[in-house]
Order: structure tokens, then C-alpha cells, then sequence
């Protein structure tokens, strides 16, 4: 096992190298930068030095002059050490800006992520059960939807319904206009309110995958045979559900869920944006828009950390809850 | 299944009955091909039947509605916007007006002691040195004379005298005259031996022609550029006294005109307005019998947009998924025939693409192909080769398993004690085998696809105006008035986008289960 998990570490590496310097090659010959909206400005002003020159000096300020080879082992050097230099967007350090937004986003993913298995896994179960009655047709349909809905169209459904028609919530934003005359309480209070329709638009979003990968793994087991033996014994049906077939449905389940735990930190790129959340997910949209080379490579880094992690987890994971499974 | 169970059952004991029936009789036992099977099952699933016809529909709405819709993707509609501009103003004139006397002079030092003297009702006044008298001879009006009462130097009046043309000039001493005649309320008056009569509403007629008009009011263009004509003012004054707010007046070329009088308090004036017909886009227009769903941002008719981005999201969505599986099938098939080394490589290559974030990614890239001002047209293309390149490795995983598993089963290694070709193997043998799953994952990933275009296209970094999708068809409620008050724009894109969507999730799912030897039903 200790030896199975080494050797994917060393893998992983490996790609994470790999990826990494994919990504710097696709930054650096981005044909437009923030760096040249920053010269063009610059050289706008009266008795400037003119944009080549700025730009000249920019890039050396910001280590752009370099070849993309040594400019790529340059950042990898300092990347290693923690440091992924300053945001162009921000004007502050990468990892700064991260720590401030990563924690709204983790909390909104978290929720989101727990309702969802409350939610989903059941439905699931119940679908599985009934298969091909009334319930069970009804669930899938529902999950399909919800799996087909595009996120930007029910989150501009639930804004008209909920913040323009009803009045109930805010258009977008994390806290309201007075938020700063507000209690502590309130104030909390005031954020969770603000976080309401991004969450319920998340779960919605992501409840029909997990629903439909229960059902069909629930249905994989209650074909098996010692299900039909269970029954043989004359348990009661809620036993040989729950039981028996319940417990073995989780194997698939706690593996790909303990494999997305990572991507909660990812934050909700979509979601985010159309609720003006000043998570990760919209704080690198906006980076990335701007075209901040320093937090969209961090960013994009991050997120390849975070696939590894959850392959590697969801992998371990399987061998751990699993007992037939044996790792080489 | 079943039923066919039953026939197969019965044949046998059909052939006992001493008939005898070649194979190619038509009463002999129908047998079903695994695809007729596959057909019999999907077909009898009736979601997924829905989810065909939905497609269908769609289809069509996209394809063939397109084509006979009787506007173009982007026709421009317009409308006529009646607008009110300010036309002309009226204002009662509560001011001295003065007219001089030709060769002589009456500065505005003079006219301001005039009116304090005026005031005062003092017979003279001096100003710049100069000492003037005056005599009040009518309802506010007033002569100025030299100091010695010999010579008329001005007149002072409320009352405005306007020659019926704008290039004609009053003598001074008609228009002292008229002035007197009017303020005083007589009915004519004497002007070098001729006798002019003046009429209740203060025109001044030689027999029938006027010759000027007096009165209170002063009526001015406000457009520098107009000319007002003596008609037009005394109808505009007339309909003023009779305190009507709007009036109709036809010139001497035969147009029509509608006007509207309103009085404002503040400046003591009334100010006419006239309805001007603007030629405008005709944007975000309710549904009406010409647009079904009205007309969006640019004055399009919101259906046709509708129609044509469902073939820029339905061709998007083929294309992507074709340039996948092209990739995905070579490199999943290379993979798993190949074994080896082979294998490892294509499968690391895999891992890689797998952990590289691909929505941001194709953020970054819209985004500049936005600051390179790309052309639209280029930008798709490059945007189904993004979305293809990024998303073959999923399907290359799947190839390559099923390849492998296959190639370990019997009519493999039977396969190759034949001694065909590997290329025949592999095509003939192995692919076909391969194929259920694929076109399961292929819809499934169409349906994907379409949100992934739609998306971007909604965040302004995919297909970009003059192209509709149901993606940047959207993008409008971005505007929050659009969002409260134009749902035409936005809900039929959103619901399109949707039930396309869902139709492919439930056709892929449908044939999952028809694909399914071990299925039930």
C-alpha cells in the first residue's frame, strides 16, 4: 500500500510538472497581456517614455524577458518555495489574494456539498428500489434535468423569481448595502442570506449526477446475489435495503465523493461570477479576464493539484473501503 | 424480449406440424439482429423516446425553420419612434421692446434709464449726457423724443410688430403708427395718405393684403434654421387664446403637421412641440404577429436569432464531438492494441490533458481572442477545436478499456487464428464492438458540449455577434432591466438550451439501457 501510494505520488509529480509547463507555454504566448494594457496606459501619460520602452520595462520587472524555458524554471524555483509573485489584477501577492477568497468559496462548496449527498443519495436509493415505476421515472427525469440545466439560464431564472419578482435576495454580491452598520451576528446573518441562491443554484446543478451514479450502482447491487440470498433468509425488505445492499452501494459512492473533496477548494468559476461572490472562482474569472498571468498560472496550477489529489484519494479510498480490492 | 422468447419457444414445435418451410420462407421463425433488438428496446423506453422527438423537433426548428423563415439571421428591423422636439416657443412679451429711428441712436444706457423713468412715469430722463422726453401714448407704449420734443428718436412697447414676411422691413414711421394705432385700440390708421385697417386680432391689412401683424406675443423657432410663417403664428396664437393644447396646421405646400402647446409656469412661456416620426431600431419589441417572440437588443426578430443559434449550438456540439472521438478513438485504440509502451505514453498523455483545468483554460483563450479583435466567424472555428482538443481524453480512457477487455475474449484469439489482418482485426473485429458505449458517450457528451458553448458564448467569450447561439442569446439578461422586463429575450433561449440538452441526456441514456444485454426488459 505504502509503496502504491509512492509511486502515484511520483506520477503525480511528474504530471503536475507536465501540466504546469503546458499552461506556462499557453500564458506566455498569449498574444495580449495585462502587462500591455498597463504599458498602453502608462505611455498615455503626457511626458511618458512611449509603450515599448514600458513594456521593455515590465517585463523585466515581472520576469517576462526571459525565454519561456528559464522563465518557466524561474517560476517553477519560486513556486516551490511558496512564492507565485504578486497579482497583476490585484496589486497584491498571489497567494494573499487566494487566502482571502478561498474560504467563502470552500464554505459555499462545502454546504452545497453536503446538502447535496442529503438530498441526492436518497433520491437515488429510492429510484433504485422502485425501478421503472412511477417514482423511479419521475427521479430520473428531475435528475436529467437538473444535470442538463445550464447553470447561467436557472441561476437568471432563480434571480428573476427570487430578487426581482418576490424581492427576497440581493442580485449579486456577498453582503448588503449597510452591512458595515450591522451587529457581528447580523452581519453573519447578512453573508449567509447573500449565499442562499449561489448554493441552492449549485445543488441543483450537481444533485442529478450523483443521483443517477447512486441509482445505477444501487441497481448493480440489488442484481447481486447475495441480495436475492438476503431475501432467500426472509429479512425484511428495509433490512435487505439498507442493510445489505445500501452498504455496498457506498463503495462507489465514498470513492468518488472523497475524490471531489479537493474540488470544493476549486471554488464555482460559473456560479460564482453570476452571483458576484468574491470567491476563488470569480477572483481568478476576473484575473484570468484581465489577463494576470501570476494568479491564472497559480490558479490553473491549483486546480491540477487538486485533480491529483482527489484521483489519488478516490483511488485510495477504493482499496480502503473495499476489502476485496488488494493494491499492489 | 419476452415475446421473441416465446416465437423462438414455438418454432419448433410449428416445424412437427409435418409442414416443411425453406429459410427463405416468410413464415419461418423471425429472428431479430442485435440492432433491430437494440431498436425494439429503445424504442419501447418512452423517455427516451421523448428525448427523440424533442430532438427531432429541434432539429427542424433549427435546420428547416431556419431556412423558411422569412427574415435573415441578421435582418434589422426598424420602427418609427414619434418623438416630440421642441418646435417653437411663445412668450408673452412683458418686456420694452424698442425701435429706433434710422440715423439715430438710442444706446441700452438710454433704455435702461428709460424703463426706471417709465416707472416713475417721469416726463424726461438723461443718459450718457443726452436728456430725452417722453410721452405715453398708448397702453404701454411710449414715444421717445429729443430733449426739445422736436424729433421721435424711438418707441417703447409691449406690443411687437412682425412684417408678414421675414425679409420685408417696416418703415419707422409705419410702425410707429401701427404701434399707436394698436395700443390705442383704434380700427384703422393713416400712413402717407393710404388708410390701413386694423383688424380685432392685430393685423394691419392695406384692403386685403397685410402688411403687419402686432401683437403681444412673441413667437420664435428654435431651430435657427426655421422660418415661422405669419399663417403658422397667428393659427399657433389663436389656438394659444382659445387655451386648446394641441393644434393641426397645414403650410402652403400641403403638409400636416400635429403640434403640442404646453404652458411653462417657470419661464412664462409656452412652448410648442412637434411630432417628429424617427426611423429607430426596433429593439426588445413585444411578440406581435410579424416577430412571434418580439425582437432583441439589435431590432432582430428574436425567433429566426432563436432558429440559427440552435444550428450554431447544434453544429458546435457535432463538430466538437467528432473532433473527440476522432482523437479519442485513434489514441484509445493505439493504447490498447498496442500494449507497452505505446500504451504508457498515450495513457501519461492522457493524465495530463485530465488535470488540466479545461473551462478555464478556454476562459483565458476567449479572452484573447477578444483583445485580438478576432473574426467572429474564425473565432468558432477555433472554438470547436479548443473544445474537441480538450475533450478527447475521456473517450480515449474509454476506448482503451473496452479494447482491452475485448481483445482477451475468445472470438479475439479466433480472430487471429484466421490469420486476417491486424488493421481488419481492428476494425472489423474490435471497433464494432466498441461502439454501443461510444455512441452512448458521444450523445451524453453532445448535451455537454451544448452547455459548454452555451456558457461561454453567455460569458461573451465563445460565438460572438453577428452569430446567434442560445448561449449569447442569454448573455442579455446581464442586463437586469432585460431580466425583469423582457422574458421573450431570454426564456425561449434558456428553455431551447434545456430541453436540447436534456433530449440528448435521455436519448444516451435510453440507449445505454438498450445497449444493455443484461437489461431486463
Amino acid at each position: 500500500m505504502k509503496k502504491y501510494i509512492a509511486k502515484r505520488l511520483i506520477i503525480s509529480v511528474f504530471i503536475l510538472i507536465f501540466v504546469a509547463f503546458i499552461i506556462y507555454v499557453l500564458m506566455r504566448s498569449l498574444p495580449t497581456s495585462y502587462l500591455e494594457q498597463v504599458a498602453r496606459q502608462k505611455s498615455m501619460q503626457p511626458g511618458s517614455k512611449s509603450f515599448e520602452e514600458w513594456m521593455e520595462q515590465l517585463s523585466a520587472t515581472y520576469g517576462m524577458d526571459k525565454g519561456i524555458i528559464p522563465g518557466f524554471l524561474a517560476w517553477a524555483g519560486k513556486a516551490l518555495r511558496g512564492d507565485f509573485g504578486d497579482s497583476w489584477r490585484w496589486t497584491v501577492p498571489v497567494t494573499e489574494k487566494f487566502k482571502d477568497s478561498v474560504w467563502i468559496s470552500f464554505i459555499m462548496g462545502g454546504i452545497a456539498f453536503i446538502l447535496e449527498i442529503l438530498i441526492a443519495i436518497p433520491l437515488g436509493v429510492i429510484a433504485a428500489t422502485k425501478q421503472y415505476t412511477k417514482t423511479d421515472y419521475t427521479i430520473t427525469i428531475v435528475a436529467l434535468a437538473c444535470f442538463s440545466l445550464p447553470t447561467f439560464f436557472f441561476a437568471s431564472l432563480l434571480k428573476l423569481v427570487f430578487c426581482v419578482k418576490l424581492g427576497w435576495f440581493d442580485l449579486g454580491g456577498l453582503i448588503g448595502r449597510n452591512y458595515e452598520n450591522l451587529s457581528a451576528a447580523a452581519k453573519f446573518a447578512d453573508r449567509a442570506h447573500h449565499l442562499v441562491l449561489p448554493i441552492v443554484t449549485l445543488v441543483v446543478i450537481s444533485i442529478g449526477s450523483l443521483m443517477r451514479y447512486t441509482r445505477t450502482n444501487m441497481l448493480e447491487v440489488l442484481n447481486a446475489d447475495y441480495i436475492r440470498t438476503a431475501r432467500a433468509k426472509g429479512l425484511s425488505e428495509s433490512k435487505v435495503i439498507y442493510h445489505h445492499a445500501f452498504r455496498n452501494t457506498l463503495i462507489p459512492l465514498v470513492t468518488m465523493l472523497g475524490g471531489s473533496l479537493p474540488g470544493l477548494f476549486a471554488g464555482a468559476l460559473i456560479t460564482e461570477t453570476l452571483y458576484s461572490i468574491p470567491g476563488i472562482g470569480y477572483v481568478s474569472y476576473q484575473s484570468m479576464v484581465a489577463g494576470d498571468i501570476p494568479f491564472s498560472m497559480f490558479y490553473l496550477v491549483f486546480m491540477a493539484v487538486l485533480t491529483l489529489i482527489g484521483n489519488l484519494i478516490s483511488d485510495i479510498l477504493y482499496a480502503v473501503v473495499d476489502p476485496r480490492v488488494r493494491i499492489a | 424480449m419476452s415475446e421473441d422468447k416465446n416465437m423462438m419457444n414455438n418454432a419448433p414445435s410449428e416445424n412437427e406440424n409435418s409442414q416443411q418451410y425453406s429459410l427463405n420462407d416468410d413464415r419461418r421463425v423471425r429472428t431479430l439482429s442485435p440492432g433491430a433488438l437494440v431498436a425494439r428496446r429503445f424504442l419501447r423506453n418512452r423517455v427516451a423516446v421523448t428525448g427523440l422527438v424533442i430532438l427531432a423537433f429541434m432539429f427542424v426548428f433549427s435546420f428547416i425553420g431556419g431556412a423558411i423563415t422569412p427574415y435573415k439571421e441578421d435582418q434589422l428591423f426598424y420602427r418609427n419612434n414619434e418623438q416630440k422636439k421642441q418646435y417653437a416657443a411663445v412668450k408673452e412679451n412683458t418686456e420694452y421692446r424698442y425701435t429706433t429711428a434710422e440715423g439715430e441712436k438710442f444706446p441700452s444706457v438710454a433704455q435702461a434709464k428709460f424703463v426706471m423713468a417709465a416707472k416713475k412715469n417721469a416726463e424726461s430722463f438723461e443718459a450718457s449726457k443726452t436728456v430725452y422726453t417722453i410721452a405715453k401714448e398708448g397702453t404701454d407704449f411710449y414715444a421717445i423724443y429729443s430733449e426739445d420734443g422736436s424729433t421721435l428718436i424711438a418707441t417703447a412697447a409691449f406690443d411687437v410688430v412682425t412684417p408678414p414676411n421675414a425679409d420685408d422691413k417696416i418703415p419707422f414711421d409705419l410702425h410707429y403708427a401701427i404701434l399707436k394705432a394698436v395700443t390705442n385700440g383704434e380700427k384703422s390708421l393713416d400712413y402717407e395718405g393710404k388708410t390701413y385697417t386694423v383688424s380685432a386680432d392685430g393685423e394691419i391689412l392695406d384692403g386685403t393684403t397685410e402688411v403687419a401683424y402686432a401683437g403681444r406675443y412673441v413667437v420664435q423657432p428654435i431651430m435657427s434654421d426655421v422660418f415661422l410663417t405669419r399663417s403658422f403664428k397667428a393659427q399657433l396664437l389663436e389656438a394659444i387664446e382659445a387655451g386648446s393644447d394641441d393644434f393641426i396646421f397645414t403650410d402652403e405646400d400641403g403638409t400636416t403637421a400635429d403640434y403640442k402647446i404646453s404652458y411653462d409656469a417657470k419661464t412664462l412661456s409656452y412652448s410648442v412641440l412637434q411630432t417628429v416620426e424617427t426611423r429607430v431600431f426596433d429593439t426588445y419589441h413585444e411578440p406581435t404577429k410579424e416577430h412571434l417572440l418580439g425582437t432583441d437588443r439589435n431590432g432582430m426578430d428574436m425567433l429566426t436569432r432563436l432558429m440559427y443559434g440552435g444550428r450554431v449550438s447544434l453544429y458546435i456540439g457535432f463538430i466538437v464531438v467528432f473532433i473527440e472521438t476522432i482523437i479519442g478513438v485513434v489514441l484509445g485504440g493505439l493504447s490498447g492494441y498496442c500494449g507497452g509502451w505505446v500504451d504508457n505514453l498515450i495513457m501519461r498523455i492522457v493524465d495530463i490533458f485530465y488535470c488540466i483545468p479545461s473551462m478555464p483554460i478556454i476562459i483565458i483563450l476567449g479572452a484573447a481572442m477578444d483583445a485580438m479583435r478576432m473574426d467572429p466567424q474564425i473565432r468558432m472555428f477555433y472554438l470547436m477545436l479548443i473544445l474537441g482538443f480538450l475533450g478527447w481524453p475521456g473517450i480515449a480512457r474509454l476506448v482503451r478499456g473496452q479494447i482491452l477487455s475485448l481483445r482477451e475474449q475468445e472470438f479475439m484469439t479466433a480472430a487471429e487464428a484466421t490469420g486476417i489482418r491486424a488493421s481488419r482485426r481492428i476494425f472489423r473485429h474490435l471497433i464494432p464492438n466498441v461502439i454501443p458505449q461510444l455512441i452512448v458517450t458521444m450523445t451524453m457528451s453532445l448535451g455537454s458540449t451544448i452547455i459548454t458553448e452555451a456558457t461561454l458564448s453567455f460569458l461573451g467569450l465563445g460565438v460572438k455577434f453577428p452569430f446567434a447561439s442560445w448561449g449569447n442569446i442569454i448573455n442579455d439578461v446581464n442586463d437586469t432591466y432585460v431580466l425583469t422586463n423582457y422574458w421573450f429575450i431570454w426564456i425561449p433561449a434558456g428553455v431551447c438550451l434545456l430541453a436540447t440538452v436534456l433530449a440528448f441526456n435521455l436519448v444516451g441514456d435510453g440507449l445505454r439501457d438498450a445497449f444493455d444485454p443484461k437489461m431486463k426488459r
